[in-house]
């Protein structure tokens, strides 16, 4: 089948909203969401649920270890529990 | 009841970001936090034999965090007695008693509801990270958490960015309705 160049189907959509929510979706890419959303009822609930999803995490200034850190506490753990 | 079990090999696996996420929002810190963290496993490594398993691993692990933050305050509470404490206030007389409003505190400012409410929010985010199957956990993370670039992930994990994106999918997917569920209802 012909892939259209303005219509895409849900899961293209999902996976734009999923780039989008980083900011790696390309303006083009976006002109296509905003399209489907138009006229796409599911669309339109998963970019409302997904948007809200990213507030959430903002607003929650969750922090978490990045991998050195992590790897420090792990050894001081590992050393002890060996003993 | 159930008994809950106990298995040091999985604590820094499953516990380290939910105890450092609750240790960072009470001590503002990063290396204090992981300190805090790192001392909590050991302590609890320590008292293992305490543990009777009336409430979860994660439960009683958080119970000795919370002593090793409320010593730690204490620590440096004690510091801070002996320090000189210093305020300058401007003598011009054309700004005196300017300095009270000044000082007055901000109605904008955070306040202490809101870091409570943010604080409760980043470990139910946290309850709802541990529900997803390790991978899909891990992508998120790199991603949403830690900002990694895409490349840099796939390349660590090898996998192709489609694989990504899909696992980005299920688990922003599940997560969603797991807050849904846990945050936003109650």
């Amino acid at each position: 089948m012909k892939k259209s160049i303005l219509f895409i189907s849900c899961e293209e959509a999902h996976n734009i909203c999923d780039k989008s929510q980083y900011g790696e979706a390309t303006g083009w890419e976006r002109v296509k969401l905003g399209i489907r959303l138009c006229w796409c009822k599911v669309t339109r609930a998963y970019t409302k649920k997904n948007n809200k999803l990213t507030d959430v995490i903002n607003n929650s200034k969750i922090d978490c270890l990045d991998d050195s850190e992590l790897k420090k506490i792990k050894q001081s753990f590992e050393k002890e529990l060996s003993n | 009841m159930a008994k809950h079990k106990i298995n040091p090999n999985d604590w820094i696996k499953l516990y380290s970001d939910y105890l450092f996420n609750y240790t960072i929002t009470r001590v503002s810190d990063r290396e204090i936090a992981q300190d805090l963290v790192s001392e909590t496993f050991l302590a609890g490594l320590k008292s293992m034999s305490n543990f009777k398993g009336e409430a979860t691993e994660r439960t009683w692990l958080v119970a000795i965090l919370k002593r090793k933050i409320i010593d730690h305050y204490r620590k440096t509470n004690s510091n801070k007695g002996k320090a000189e404490v210093r305020m300058s206030y401007s003598s011009d007389s054309e700004t005196e008693g300017d300095w009270l409003e000044e000082r007055v505190a901000d109605p904008y400012d955070k306040t202490a509801e809101d870091t409570i409410e943010n604080t409760e929010l980043g470990l139910a985010i946290y309850d709802c990270l541990s529900k997803l199957p390790e991978k899909q956990a891990k992508v998120f993370k790199m991603k949403t958490l830690l900002n990694h670039e895409t490349e840099a992930i796939c390349n660590e994990l090898n996998i192709t960015a489609s694989n990504l994106w899909v696992l980005i999918h299920r688990a922003r997917t599940a997560l969603a309705s797991c807050m849904e569920e846990n945050w936003f209802k109650k």
